[in-house]
């Protein structure tokens, strides 16, 4: 699709000719993730949690299907369909409802590596703006996917956290009560909650398998970014994706993937709350609600107004918690620093991993219960992340002075990082670098 | 009818050429049955957005009737209602003057004991048990319960504090507890749900 290199899909097999002039499916499947695809030659390994994440995506989807072949979505039977009939009676139901668990917390672990393998790369920047946007559509779409799945179980932080997460429709000034009350088809989150929830989780992942597509299909008009993030010239700089990536990707899925068999056999419940196991209770609250782990941050976000400023401290933590992502949909136009990889921006480099460490700290605040320290702390950590994004990284787009780039992918592969950064021998090459950095 | 709109096509075809009649009446025919279809379509999807709105059952199970004689002051209990827990409290003189001491001022969702409460019931205090901030439930009912810095209730969610009249004092919630309609069937019994007319 991208470059004139790219090899043309030729059937061997009679009957794939046959398929291919009636249906030019093997041609897509070759062009998207055969040898029909060139791909810079010079990924490193967090180029390789893109497809990890299709790989979560369909466990994730897999397990599902056969989970809800056992699990009942009501009020009375949910709680002991999980519990009792997939985790004790149903022939390896606990191995695949721990599968399911764990998936959606690797699957986060994949897409957070993914985000800030983005982040770090300049892989939102021109020509892979759309690219960056489906993937964040992609990631909403988990949040609610993973959600509305963490209510099935019907356990206390099921109850609880549905509770809290459909409170924040009545944020909204006016219709929000009303809203909320739609959502939920009654007052409080039950039956008609329980069973809407479940139809919609089994519905969106195969819309985020959609967006996948879009996703995969935007990025191959310009083809995948690389470290350097210097443009493909020619074909000396890309390696078609099969053979070459299909086992890197490969090898790497494989040892990942170990990682994850070793939690979810061994510490299946370590990533997840003791009191779901305590089945839902309309009328009291546990001691402290707390999330999954991969929503701790923008939790801590949302606790951290605490009073009111014109607008009611409710409706402002809900609005920060929304814009801290709505906001990751204008970073191409917030970054304008036309050096794509981190690698290449001295200052960028610090202000990143320096964000890096403040969502840690999020994380960390929205899993402590609510004290003076933590409230504190969340607070300064919620206003650095906003400062980050809209005064910060402005700033440094435009005072920054980036170091020289390589001339081509191939010239930093070949000569090794350290000639990659020095001036280039020739005037000629030093003049070209400078206009590679000003692109 | 097919056989109608396609002789009504065929003079709009050859009419339009011109500027005449034929584009325009080309133009209504489209703008009517593009308009026809769009009305029918959103009658046609409105089932799809009702039925997520709370059913006939849901909406039956509107009252609860709950028996107070066993209350004593400074005590209360949790009922349920609407599938909603509704806190129920006997307060004590010394709760109530210390929520008439507080001046209206100081408050976020300014309300007195006497507006949340009924007419010569004041020490009944009736309120929903669902923190406004994000709907957990408070403590502050059960016996030995956490009820917070100012002896209402205390939300363990995400720390708001509620008064003896369980009106907000502190943290994100950003208004008092909700006071439902309710009424006094006898004297130790209340219908919650009703504003009664007796």
């Amino acid at each position: 699709m991208s470059f004139s290199w790219a090899k043309p899909y030729e059937p061997k097999h009679p009957v794939m000719r046959w398929l291919d002039e009636r249906l030019p499916l093997p041609r897509v499947i070759y062009g998207a993730i055969g040898g029909g695809y060139p791909v810079p030659r010079n990924l490193n390994y967090w180029w390789n949690f893109g497809v990890l994440a299709g790989i979560f995506l369909t466990i994730q989807i897999l397990t599902g299907i056969v989970l809800a072949m056992h699990y009942t979505a009501s009020t009375d039977g949910a709680f002991n369909s999980v519990n009792q009939l997939i985790m004790r009676d149903v022939n390896a139901g606990w191995l695949l409802r721990y599968a399911h668990m764990n998936g959606a917390s690797f699957f986060f672990l994949v897409v957070y590596i993914h985000i800030f393998r983005g982040l770090y790369y300049g892989s939102y920047k021109a020509p892979r703006e759309l690219v960056w946007m489906l993937g964040l559509v992609i990631y909403l779409l988990m949040m609610a996917t993973a959600f509305m799945g963490y209510v099935l179980p019907w356990g206390q932080m099921s109850y609880w956290g549905a509770q809290v997460i459909t409170n924040f429709f009545s944020a909204i000034p006016v219709i929000g009560e009303p809203l909320r009350i739609w959502v939920l088809g009654g007052y409080a989150p039950d039956e008609a909650a329980l069973t809407r929830f479940f139809s919609l989780h089994y519905l969106l992942p195969f819309i985020i398998a959609a967006v996948v597509i879009l996703h995969i299909w935007a990025l191959h008009i310009p083809g995948s970014g690389n470290p350097t993030g210097v443009d493909v010239k020619d074909e000396r700089d890309t390696l078609p994706f099969h053979p070459y990536y299909t086992a890197k990707d490969g090898w790497f899925a494989a040892a990942f993937l170990l990682f994850y068999v070793i939690v979810t056999y061994f510490l299946p419940n370590y990533l997840g709350s003791p009191d779901n196991y305590t089945p839902a209770n309309p009328l009291a609250t546990p001691a402290e609600i707390v999330p999954e782990w991969y929503l701790l941050p923008f939790y801590a976000i949302l606790r951290s107004f605490t009073a009111d400023f014109i607008l009611p401290a409710k409706l402002w933590g809900v609005l920060a918690m929304f814009s801290s992502i709505l906001l990751l949909f204008f970073l191409p136009w917030i970054d304008k620093s036309p050096v794509r990889s981190g690698t290449y921006r001295p200052l960028f480099k610090r202000f990143f991993w320096l964000l890096v460490i403040d969502v840690l700290v999020l994380g960390w605040v929205g899993g402590s219960p609510v004290k003076p320290l933590t409230v504190a702390v969340g607070q300064i950590a919620a206003a650095y992340y906003f400062l980050h994004f809209l005064v910060i990284l402005p700033l440094v787009s435009r005072f920054e002075t980036p170091l020289p780039l390589p001339m081509s992918i191939t010239e930093s592969v070949l000569h090794g990082s350290e000639a990659e950064v020095a001036p280039a021998p020739k005037t000629q090459r030093r003049a070209k670098s400078a206009t590679a950095a000003a692109e | 009818m097919a056989t109608k709109a396609q002789s009504a096509e065929g003079p709009a075809v050859t009419g339009g050429d011109g500027e005449g009649e034929g584009l325009r009446r080309r133009d209504y025919l489209k703008v009517g049955a593009v308009a026809f279809a769009g009305v029918g379509a959103v009658v046609a999807i409105a089932p799809l957005f009702v039925q997520m709105a709370p059913s006939a059952d849901v909406l039956a199970l509107s009252t609860t009737e709950v028996d107070i004689s066993k209350i004593q002051p400074g005590s209360g209990i949790k009922a349920q209602w609407r599938k909603q827990p509704v806190f129920i409290r006997n307060l004590t003189p010394k709760e109530i003057a210390e929520a008439d001491a507080v001046p209206l001022s100081e408050l976020r969702d300014p309300q007195t004991l006497e507006e949340r409460t009924l007419p010569g019931h004041k020490n009944w205090l009736i309120t929903l048990g669902v923190c406004t901030h994000l709907g957990c439930v408070p403590l502050g009912i059960g016996e030995g319960e956490n009820r917070g810095k100012y002896g209402g209730y205390f939300c363990p969610c995400h720390g708001s504090q509620y008064d003896t009249a369980a009106r907000i004092r502190q943290g994100p919630a950003p208004k008092n507890l909700f006071v439902p309609d309710y009424t006094f069937t006898t004297p130790t019994t209340v219908l919650i749900g009703s504003k009664g007319k007796k």
